[in-house]
């Protein structure tokens, strides 16, 4: 593909014509699933075509998203943290959000769909649990029992989010087969999907899958770079360069679809870097990962040559998976968001450094949006940057644990 | 004749149903899959040879089980390409790969077509891969004559099912129940009307599968379709030590 190419794809992207009828952002996305979900793809198709435009679902999700959810979230000037950078730092505040995380967005949204489409019961997959406890308090919300998939892996590392979820209501099952994380949680949470495609409604908690989950989730969670743009815009400008992490890129694509059009602010995706660059340590899909197929959809992925698809290892459940949202890869390709990563180690400094400088405890995943923003920071001086703070980390004290304060250079200095 | 078709006749037997068995290959041993495929192949009409895959999302526990012994084995696409190349032995019925779009996708469509028909394989069951995303694996299958088989499931609407019909190769996969594979439910109430249905939607034969496992199974399913597909409950017998041949036969009415 050439640049034009890129630039008229760029283009259909900004005008809202992509995904298009096929559920494709370009060359990325589509619908790979079991043909017995087919009509229930296409029945979740048309009442996401129908409901996100109606006036009365509209008002209802508002009307949620401002008294239960807690919208809008804050936008944080961060003094210390930007004296320490030298930089201009704010924080978008999805920590503050119910339930802790960005994801309430999400289902809450999906879960007044469900509703509307007369589901009997809600299917979710979980990675660090945010999006399970999210879909558990959700479907308390509008009354629809609830099941999560969870790795065991991660019911082991995430266990105050398996406790919240039960109380919450929800059925939890840990997931004994493949990889034990958020990718084997997903298929297991397909395989019951399938089995009653009519009664269950599969509320999937990022921006992949296939069509039309990763648009129904870009316009769930797109409310955050909105809110974040008109709050900057009152307080200080537009940011030179906004950072987001990218598990499945739910959080990311929200926050950066409110700057898209903004070509003076750059783009920075943050992916998990884990212990190094060697297939199997990170979870760095769009830094190192290939066009492939999987969960329902052609997106970019790590998978060996046989095209099996690779374990992955991130300090951070929420970003522990071998694909990324379809139209991540396209803004990759088309050049408008770099992908960068950040290490366990980076993310951990930079949770330790935002916690002693600024009174906040972020998740693990937006550690690593701290820990790719003041890289970016140090080769940039004098820099306004937007960090999505898409969580908070009480879900992470037990793997914290592990990682006594002060266990590196310049993370606890109060004095400084 | 071209290989889809070869296929095709060999599903549609008069006076018995024909039978067709899946089995994941290199399960449950890497140095067995060309005596199991040879005895399989024997007792069959047709044979799916499962190419194991991370991820198995329309699978149910005993193919997941395979899936995951089979590349513990080191078993991948590539390698069966290989094992069927260096085999002494003729084809008694059509050999076709079920596999997840991924490993193919890796492997390269044109080159998976060449590598198929040298191989002597008749086609491909895909089950990630519905009709609507099928146009490049179709190209390279139909530029060398290979069989992409269709699924059809009780969910299907009347217009889809008579478009996938149509546009099916080598014999229409019927799913008998929505859900994974290898249920241990039995068939649902209402298979014979489904079953007519989608024998009168096709000029391909019909062979119905996921959760056959009895005779009396095979023998309702006979009643409207041409074939019955038996997979998890071969892979059962294969785990238990049971002769592939003589688990087949049992099935046979
Ligand atoms: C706080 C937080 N941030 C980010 C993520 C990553 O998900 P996504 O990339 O979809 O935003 C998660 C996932 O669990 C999360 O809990």
């Amino acid at each position: 593909m050439t640049n034009e190419d890129h630039e008229a794809l760029f283009e259909s992207l900004l005008n809202g014509s992509l995904p298009d009828d096929e559920g494709r952002f370009g060359p990325f996305g589509g619908r790979y699933v079991p043909e017995t979900l087919m009509p229930a793809i296409d029945r979740l198709t048309a009442g996401v075509h129908r409901y996100l435009p109606d006036a009365q679902f509209q008002q209802e999700l508002q009307s949620e998203l401002k008294s239960w959810v807690g919208r809008p979230t804050a936008l944080t000037h961060a003094p210390r943290l930007s004296d320490r950078w030298g930089a201009e730092v704010w924080f978008k505040r999805e920590d503050l959000a119910h339930t802790g995380a960005h994801k309430i967005n999400n289902t809450i949204g999906q879960a007044l769909l469900a509703k509307a489409l007369g589901a009997q019961r809600i299917v979710a997959e979980t990675g660090a649990g945010q999006h399970g406890v999210a879909s558990a308090a959700a479907c308390a919300r509008v009354g629809l029992p609830c099941t999560v998939y969870m790795g065991e892996i991660d019911v082991a590392r995430q266990a105050p989010n398996v406790d919240r979820m039960h109380r919450l209501g929800a059925e939890v099952v840990p997931v004994t087969s493949g990889d034990r994380t958020l990718r084997s949680a997903i298929d297991e949470a397909i395989r019951d999907w399938v089995s009653d495609p009519k009664g269950n409604y599969y509320l999937l908690g990022s921006a992949i899958g296939p069509h039309p989950y990763p648009y129904l989730v870009r316009e769930l969670q797109a409310v955050i770079g909105r809110e974040a743009r008109t709050q900057l815009l009152e307080r200080t400008g537009l940011p030179d360069a906004a950072f987001a992490c990218v598990g499945g890129g739910s959080n990311a694509i929200g926050l950066f679809h409110g700057f898209l059009a903004d070509r003076s602010t750059a783009l920075f995706g943050v992916e998990a870097g884990g212990r190094g660059v060697e297939l199997g340590q990170n979870s760095a899909t769009l830094a190192s990962g290939r066009p492939g197929v999987l969960h329902g959809t052609h997106t970019m992925l790590l998978y060996d040559d046989d095209g099996q698809i690779q374990e992955t290892h991130s300090v951070s459940a929420g970003l522990d998976y071998p694909g990324v949202g379809p139209e991540h890869a396209l803004l990759q390709l088309v050049g408008r968001v770099e992908y960068v990563t950040a290490s366990d180690d980076e993310a951990l400094a930079a949770l330790d450094e935002c916690c002693s400088l600024e009174g906040i405890l972020p998740a693990l995943e937006s550690a690593h949006a701290l820990a790719g923003a003041k890289q970016w920071a140090a080769a940039n001086r004098g820099k306004r940057i937007l960090v999505g703070m898409s969580g908070r980390g009480d879900k992470d004290m037990p793997i914290l644990a592990d990682y006594p304060v002060n266990r590196s250079k310049g993370s606890v200095d109060a004095a400084a | 004749m071209l290989p889809r078709d070869q296929l095709s006749d060999a599903l549609k037997l008069e006076g018995r149903p024909s039978l067709v068995a899946f089995f994941t290959a290199g399960y449950p041993d890497r140095d067995t899959f060309l005596d199991v495929l040879k005895e399989v192949c024997s007792a069959a009409d047709a044979v799916e040879i499962g190419v194991p895959f991370t991820d198995p999302m329309a699978d149910g526990v005993t193919v997941q089980r395979s899936s995951q012994v089979a590349l513990e084995n080191g078993v991948s696409l590539g390698w069966i390409f290989d094992q069927l190349a260096g085999r002494d032995f003729e084809l008694p019925a059509p050999v076709l790969l079920m596999s997840y779009l991924n490993p193919l996708y890796a492997f390269g469509f044109e080159d998976l077509a060449e590598r198929a028909l040298e191989t002597g394989v008749s086609g491909f069951i895909v089950p990630d891969l519905p009709y609507e995303e099928s146009g490049p694996l179709k190209q390279a299958l139909d530029a060398k004559g290979l069989a992409l088989v269709q699924l059809v499931t009780p969910a299907t609407p009347k217009e889809r099912l008579a478009k996938l019909c149509s546009v099916s190769e080598g014999f229409v996969y019927a799913v008998t129940r929505t859900g994974i594979t290898g249920s241990s439910e039995g068939l649902p109430n209402d298979v014979s009307d489904y079953l007519a249905a989608v024998k009168s939607a096709s000029s391909l034969p019909v062979c119905a599968g996921f959760g056959v496992r009895e005779q009396e199974q095979v023998r309702r399913i006979a009643e409207h379709a041409d074939g019955v597909i038996v997979g998890s409950a071969l892979l059962e017998a294969l785990e238990a030590g049971r002769s592939p041949r003589e688990f087949l036969e049992s099935l046979r009415p």
